[in-house]
């Protein structure tokens, strides 16, 4: 049992990491959220075997699964939750502005990099879009 | 005594609370959080000097005895760093008052400032690694929030990199958590720092990196620093001073807390961390050099420094993680000081282009002044406060006969005086741009009264450290002493029955 989830939680994390290399946000949020969900089994896991609801004076002791982890869990998913809402407002401000979702790489930098012979630092912002077409069609 | 712990966490939380419900009063709003920030900065102190006499201070949250609650604990390391991140956030807090940005124009600043704060509080005194993460959290959220507040496409670009970097980070802390707490049964501190030993050395040596991944996200550590120079800028002076100054800062504390506390000498990574210290200085004082716009080049040059104090870390030696501790310190004040000065700058001229820039120490002497005194002190220019650091540190490193950093944090001494100076030469000597110049015609002599008032009390501060870096010093050694002898906060936190 335990073994199955370790592989559920190790494929969540997979994916979610593929899908956080991208250069469109939307899919990077999906990648987040994957990756949190595998987190949150790891946590579950981490308690050790499953067992009877941990209420005292409704069985023995030993049979109790452990409450901690569970509770860490709680705090977790409320905390992703709470940040991927936050993601999903910046992405919308971001379509705002551009109509797009594409992650850009940073101004400045490209700013100081002019120079370089990097045709991708050169032209920056066309090989972005290029590479998130690419992106899409694969 | 004991009861006053909590205080730096739930003061500034009902302050914010207030601050949402005096959401159309904006004086209310500022009475509020300043009173809350100078209650946080007079607990500090008390509890400082408490810490001094009692020794170690722990409160259980709930009454519920060490493994079962939340323990809160003050140790010296933990209230030093309580005073310096108050006075930070109460002076930045005023100079954003004058400064008329996002903290005039948005309802939400007030409170979000608090949470922030509060959650820089939370993380120097909790006791419990999961409560560590909560603290981390309350804290990054708010910084979120702060840094996009204004939602220019700027913000909002470097907001997206920053929101996701800090989120993969907290994710690995959360593994951290789940597979520590799978192998150890406990994530408070001092229990684990128990049970740490019973584990098998891979698995200790496992955990360490881990950790040492994830705060090293949060501190700009080479090679996870590379969200901090393109996010920190984008953001008004103020709020980009509070960053710079503790958010990394934090980072490096909580580095410190776990390899000390947590992991007996085999698995703590004395070698690893000298080596990404020394590419951490390097890389940072580098990048600086090559930045044209004011604030990414103070921005650049915050990673270089946290070299320095996971240097003194790396030695694992008394005077090494006291140089430390000693160096966080000078930095907080000192760095946050240079950016609120590039803030003034930019209030006056309009741009903070080095490429643009010029003459200023023609056209206002005061800021040219106000820039000289921590520039030098960073650079490490004796008598100021960042000579003392930096020779505490290289003394250390020459006690512990480790060549090459010393070598290494000395050369990039040397590279930064050649980035102050460049900063120097570009803004205050030689010509503005015609631009500029006209601007500063225009406009009338006067300074900003909160933002230069703010600024000229975050520099003095910065003397101050240099005409008590004496004490001050001694105090650092004493933290280390406590530092490298966990048994003190195990006692203190589980009663004596380790």
């Amino acid at each position: 049992m335990s073994v199955l989830l370790a592989f559920t939680s190790a494929a969540l994390f997979a994916t979610g990491t593929f899908l956080l290399l991208q250069r469109r946000l939307s899919r990077i949020l999906i990648g987040i959220g994957l990756i949190g969900h595998g987190t949150n089994l790891l946590l579950v896991i981490s308690g050790g075997a499953g067992g009877i609801a941990p209420i005292i004076g409704t069985g023995d002791q030993q049979d109790f699964s452990d409450p901690l982890p569970q509770a860490f869990a709680l705090t977790s998913i409320v905390i992703t939750f709470g940040v991927t809402a936050f993601l999903l407002a910046l992405a919308f401000r971001s379509w705002q502005m551009t109509h797009d979702d594409v992650v850009e790489d940073d101004v400045e930098d490209r700013y100081v990099a002019r120079r370089t012979q990097d045709e991708f630092v050169r032209d920056g912002e066309a090989a972005e879009r290029a590479q998130a077409a690419e992106e899409d069609r694969s | 005594m004991n009861a006053l712990i909590p205080l730096p966490i739930i003061v500034p939380l009902l302050g914010a609370a207030l601050c949402v419900i005096a959401a159309r009063a904006r004086w209310a709003q500022r009475i509020v959080v300043l009173a809350a920030l100078t209650s946080n900065l007079v607990v500090s102190i008390v509890l400082l000097v408490r810490v001094q006499d009692d020794g170690i201070g722990v409160t259980q949250a709930g009454g519920w005895p060490a493994p079962l609650g939340i323990s809160l604990v003050v140790d010296d390391l933990a209230a030093i760093m309580l005073v310096v991140s108050s006075i930070m956030l109460l002076t930045v807090f005023v100079y954003a008052i004058g400064e008329g940005q996002e903290e005039s124009r948005y309802a939400a600043f007030g409170s979000v400032y608090l949470v922030l704060a509060a959650g820089v509080s939370a993380s120097f005194i909790t006791g419990d690694l999961f409560n560590l993460f909560v603290a981390f959290e309350m804290m990054l959220v708010a910084s979120y929030v702060l840094l996009t507040l204004g939602g220019r496409p700027g913000q909002v670009r470097a907001g997206m990199t920053y929101v996701v970097i800090s989120l993969i980070a907290s994710t690995f802390f959360v593994v951290a958590l789940a597979l520590i707490y799978s192998a150890t049964g406990t994530v408070n501190m001092a229990e684990l720092a128990v049970r740490m030993p019973e584990l098998s050395h891979g698995v200790r040596v496992g955990f360490s990196l881990l950790l040492i991944v994830v705060f090293g996200i949060k501190a700009g550590l080479f090679p996870l620093f590379f969200w901090l120079p393109d996010s920190y800028p984008t953001a008004p002076t103020a709020i980009t001073a509070v960053f710079a100054g503790l958010l990394t800062k934090v980072g490096v504390y909580a580095i410190i807390r776990s390899q000390t506390l947590l992991f007996p000498s085999d698995a703590q990574q004395g070698s690893l961390l000298l080596v990404v210290a020394g590419l951490t200085m390097v890389v940072g004082v580098l990048g600086a050099l090559a930045q044209d716009d004011l604030r990414r080049m103070l921005s650049f040059h915050i990673v270089s420094h946290i070299g320095y104090m996971i240097f003194g870390l790396a030695l694992f030696t008394l005077s090494g993680i006291a140089g430390a501790v000693f160096y966080i310190v000078h930095h907080i004040v000192v760095k946050s000081s240079l950016f609120l000065v590039a803030g003034l700058a930019e209030f006056r001229t309009g741009t903070d282009r080095l490429s643009r820039l010029g003459g200023m120490v023609r056209s206002t002497p005061t800021i040219a002044v106000l820039f000289a005194l921590p520039a030098l002190s960073i650079a490490g220019i004796p008598p100021f406060s960042g000579f003392v650091g930096k020779f505490a540190l290289v003394d250390a490193g020459i006690q512990s006969e480790k060549w090459v950093i010393v070598a290494v944090s000395l050369a990039v001494s040397l590279l930064t005086v050649y980035v102050m100076s460049r900063i120097w030469s570009r803004v205050f000597w030689g010509e503005a741009d015609p631009a500029v110049e006209a601007r500063l015609a225009t406009s009338s002599g006067r300074m900003p009264v909160l933002m230069t008032a703010s600024t000229v009390v975050l520099v003095l501060l910065g003397l101050a450290i240099m005409v008590f870096a004496g004490p001050l010093y001694e105090l650092a050694e004493r933290t280390a002493t406590q530092l490298l002898d966990p048994s003190q906060y195990v006692t203190a936190v589980l009663g004596g029955r380790s």
